[in-house]
């Protein structure tokens, strides 16, 4: 078994035995990265020089004794909304191509302290505004179980960096299903937080209400590692939550209590692929063998849950990329004006999707509609909370799929955003409500790309997930891949 | 038809923090463009705002001392628009949910009382500053943005419409003002941009309770320029009214040059700023003891402190309303005063001699040790020294600092009192005119000061005037 094939928690005792070294592990995943990155394109910027610089500091410190962390050289990628000092973070936008963070996100300033060598950047929908990664203005990553199909969005590229292990982690960032959706078309573990677990400081926002970083790895132990290190109080995020975070890790080996959990009945399943609901039934009768206890539960305003979302999400992101005006950074259209220049510049700047909700959002803030429509889907949002809560009072966790259906082919929903907005029907209403929620791989497909199984928790109760997670990570059909065997096209990449 | 005029203001400051409102970069004033910016509050893509608690207390202090009855818990809005001197394309400040509600200012017009209600208060950040190599935007061939200025925080206060004239508002603004001064709020520095006012007014005839169409006047950069602003709006209107036209809402200029208020296009007043609350603050709480704290802390109003005056020192209406406005001339007239108790002799020599001196000096009000001052006024009242002498030995100490009694009696200017010193001095003086004498005894009273400057010359100017003229008259009688 090659190194980048191991799991996190492997990596880390084989590095702090001193068995490897750091610069080892990271070369094999810069390896298995020039192997399948050409077929999958899941970076838009690779950091191969600075990856090496940072793993043979950390094997420095190692051998001088220090105290390291347990995911000090342990490699990962980022998604390209998530600041880096230094190095370009472009929201796969034209508008950010040559921007230049002159500061890291807080999640950044964490990894550097620990220790972890950065791959890459990896790319994503424009300003994480999709579901397929084909929002990128730069290109389409693929699916590595089947490359005509997509990786989800629209933390894609970082969904593929972990199932191809061209990273052992990777960060996303979810605001309606943009780590779940993806974790589940590629088949690996996607974590969105607590709104407030992880601080946003440094991640550019999309929808400041909803949007969180969160981990994706192979197994619920890894994400549990990664989501330890970044959880936490930040003095610097004003909506960040003021208490520590647990040791999600270890609290996973306390795995006695016997939870109750809501097998989610979804109002109305059109346009669901059966496969996915046999998916579900199949997981919770593995649970339910497994000594938990299964009955359904209802969410039953949580059909209004996708229309609030695409009321809330596009009116705040109205305001959070006006900013992006030529004047400070970033692309400038040029122009004779200042009018000219802000409008040759966000013309020409933002690709078609932003701009589409750029657009609603801006009607839907307008005096004279701001009541009918932003006001009334807040509205709806607290009913979806109270669903939430109620829900809660009698179950531990609530199950359903992550994805109405696996994986769609390239281009097949481009022209119609109503269809593209539905992939993310089973996740956003868990965004609305601000709660943790997990996609998990459920099996495959008769055509054989993964299911996911999302895990939706009270908040803060992220270790539920991983606890119940694991479960389903133990109890894992050995005749299915882990990952998949990236089939390279006749006469390599294109 | 007789009109009347309605104002209301909305005045704009700054408050006095050391950091913004929403990150820690310095708010001083003069900086090297963009040097005190920093993610925040340049508004680079990922940066977060944070409450400065400083500036919360400030506002709450300063809505404190406008009677404005302070909210447990208000709120942060976004306010939309495009401009380049704003980083993220909207401000944050408080639309729905202010700080403060109401409040009033008790204004003395023409000593008649007025009062003036507030509508609200509320905290906003401040925008960046626009250098235009032309005239403005339009016409320049580039501009320049310094963003040192934003995320300032800035206090807006609202008043209801119950001014009635470019005087009163004046009036109203320099009330404030002192009243914002003196709660430590705001430095209320007019030519620094730190205090900025916009007005809206109206005409209706006189008696009417409903509000006429209404123009708000913008660019006003001081008290007189408002005062003139809106009196020229004032009229402006009314003429319009008096030949049958009718008023257009509309937003304009005030143009100090020519004097005038110039309407905007159309299009520059009316937007719509999609409002809507600001996802990355929580809600601002505060709590009853937190502001019955900051209640507590409020240092004296300007109207307690002419009240205080008046009856404790039994100043008159000038020495009060100079003692107020000028704030450290008053606290050091009481300094002085804890030890010298003629109030009315150490007010006028505070208002009179010291004041001059401190003008010409350019020193600051705390000048000069309260008790040397009070040493040289005891030397005066004892006949130690004369007027003129301690004239002099003020300016003299407000160079060196030195006692007063040292000065005097190294330089020897104790007074020459009593008949066995000052005798001799008449005589001769008496001896040397005659013809002053016989000037004096025919009836000419300005003989007699001649003839006293000759003394007091001859004593060097330290011979005590009362006496040397008891003495001339005296002897030029016998
Ligand atoms: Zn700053």
């Amino acid at each position: 078994m090659k190194l980048y094939q191991k799991t996190v928690f492997e990596l880390s005792r084989l590095m702090s035995s001193r068995e490897v070294s750091s610069v080892e592990v990271t070369q094999s995943f810069l390896d298995r990265i020039e192997e399948v990155e050409p077929f999958v394109r899941a970076f838009i910027t690779h950091t191969p020089a600075m990856a090496l610089e940072t793993a043979s500091l950390v094997d420095r410190k190692r051998s001088n004794g220090e105290k390291l962390q347990p995911l000090a050289g342990v490699p990962l990628a980022i998604k390209d909304n998530i600041s880096t000092e230094g190095l370009r973070t472009t929201c796969a936008s034209k508008i950010l191509e040559n921007y230049i963070p002159p500061y890291d996100a807080t999640v950044v300033e964490i990894i550097k302290k620990t220790g972890m060598p950065l791959l890459g950047k990896t790319n994503m929908d424009e300003f994480a505004m999709g579901s397929s990664t084909e929002n990128s203005a730069f290109f389409t990553t693929r699916n590595p179980w089947d490359l005509e199909k997509v990786p989800g969005g629209s933390s894609g590229g970082s969904a593929v960096a972990v199932s191809t292990g061209m990273a052992p982690l990777a960060l996303g960032s979810d605001t309606g299903g943009s780590i779940r959706q993806p974790a589940s078309f590629c088949g690996l573990y996607g974590l969105r937080p607590t709104y407030g677990r992880i601080s946003r400081y440094g991640l550019i926002a999309f929808a400041s209400s909803l949007d969180q970083i969160g981990p994706f790895a192979m197994n619920p132990a890894d994400c549990a590692m990664l989501l330890g290190l970044l959880a936490g109080h930040d003095p610097r995020d004003s909506t960040s939550y003021p208490e520590k975070a647990p040791d999600y890790l270890s609290a996973m080996e306390n795995r006695n209590d016997k939870l109750k959990i809501g097998i989610l009945k979804h109002n109305s399943e059109n346009g669901f692929d059966p496969e996915v609901k046999d998916a579900v039934n199949r997981m919770a009768g593995l649970l339910e063998k497994e000594g938990f206890t299964i009955d359904q539960v209802e969410l039953p305003r949580t059909d209004y849950g996708l229309g609030a979302y695409y009321l809330i999400a596009p009116s705040e992101a109205s305001s959070n990329l006006g900013r992006y005006d030529g004047v400070r950074y970033g692309y400038n259209g040029g122009g004779d004006n200042l009018e000219n220049m802000f409008s040759r510049t966000r013309g020409a700047g933002f690709g078609p999707e932003v701009k589409r909700r750029i657009m609603i959002g801006t009607y839907a803030l307008s005096a004279g509609y701001y009541d009918a429509y932003y006001l009334k889907a807040m509205k709806v949002r607290t009913l979806i909370r109270q669903d939430y809560k109620e829900a809660f009072k009698k179950f531990d966790l609530i199950i359903g799929p992550a994805t109405p259906t696996p994986a769609f082919r390239i281009g097949e929903k481009a022209d119609d955003p109503l269809e593209m907005y539905l992939s993310d029907v089973c996740n956003i209403t868990d965004a609305l409500a601000g709660v943790p929620s997990l996609s998990a791989p459920a099996g495959m497909h008769s055509n054989g790309t993964p299911l996911g199984l999302q895990l939706t928790a009270p908040p803060f109760c992220e270790g539920r997930l991983f606890n119940v997670a694991n479960y389903i990570y133990r109890n894992r059909d050995p005749q299915l891949p882990e990952r998949p065997a990236v089939r390279f096209p006749e006469g390599g990449a294109e | 038809m007789e009109y009347e005029v309605v104002i209301g203001l909305e005045i704009h400051l700054e408050l006095q923090t050391q950091s913004k409102l929403f990150c820690s970069c310095s708010t001083s004033f003069g900086k090297e463009p963009n040097t005190n910016c920093c993610p925040v509050c340049l508004g680079l893509p990922g940066s977060l705002p944070v409450f400065n608690r400083k500036a919360i207390e400030l506002a709450v202090t300063a809505a404190l001392a406008l009677s404005s009855e302070v909210q447990l818990s208000s709120r942060f809005d976004r306010k939309n628009y495009h401009y380049p001197d704003l980083p993220k394309a909207y401000q944050v400040s408080q639309y729905e949910k202010p700080v403060a509600l109401g409040g009033c200012l008790k204004l003395e017009i023409d000593n008649e009382p007025k009062l003036v209600n507030l509508e609200r208060v509320h905290l906003e950040e401040e925008a960046g500053k626009l250098i235009h190599s032309g005239v403005s935007i339009l016409g320049s061939d580039y501009s320049l943005v310094d963003y040192n200025r934003a995320g300032i925080p800035l206090l807006e206060i609202v008043t209801k419409p119950d001014l009635c004239s470019g005087r009163e508002a004046r009036l109203f603004l320099e009330e404030l003002r002192m009243m914002l001064l003196y709660s430590g709020a705001s430095d209320c520095k007019m030519e620094e941009g730190s205090l900025r006012c916009d007005a809206n007014i109206s005409l209706r005839p006189r008696g009417s309770e409903v509000l006429g169409t209404k123009a708000e006047v913008k660019n006003m950069n001081s008290f007189r320029a408002v005062e003139m602003a809106l009196n020229y709006e004032a009229e402006r209107q009314r003429q319009i009214l008096v030949s049958g036209g009718s008023i257009i809402q509309q937003t304009c200029h005030w143009d100090e040059e020519e004097k005038i208020t110039i309407p905007l296009r159309s299009k520059e007043g009316s937007s719509d700023y999609r409002y809507f609350p600001e996802p990355d603050l929580l809600p601002l709480l505060l709590e009853e003891k937190e502001i019955r704290k900051l209640k507590a802390g409020l240092p004296e109003s300007p109207a307690e402190r002419r009240l205080r005056l008046r009856e404790e020192y039994g100043l008159g209406k000038r020495e009060v309303s100079l003692f107020t406005a000028n704030r450290s001339l008053g606290d050091y007239f009481e300094k002085v005063g804890l030890k010298y108790k003629d109030y009315g002799n150490l007010a006028r020599w505070i208002q009179g001699d010291y004041l001059y001196q401190l003008r010409e000096t350019g020193k600051s009000e705390d000048a000069l040790e309260p008790d040397k001052f009070v040493e040289l006024l005891v030397l005066l009242d004892n006949g130690d020294i004369n007027r003129s002498v301690a004239k002099e030995l003020l300016a003299e100490m407000m160079i060196s600092g030195e006692s007063p009694s040292r000065l005097v009696s190294e330089k020897g200017l104790k007074q020459i009192s009593g008949q066995d010193q000052l005798l001799p001095l008449v005589e001769k003086v008496i001896a040397e005119n005659p013809d002053a004498v016989n000037n004096y005894l025919s009836g000419k009273e300005k003989a007699l000061k001649f003839l006293m400057g000759k003394v007091m010359a001859q004593s060097g100017g330290r011979a005590d005037p009362g006496e040397v003229n008891k003495l001339l008259k005296n002897k030029i009688v016998e």
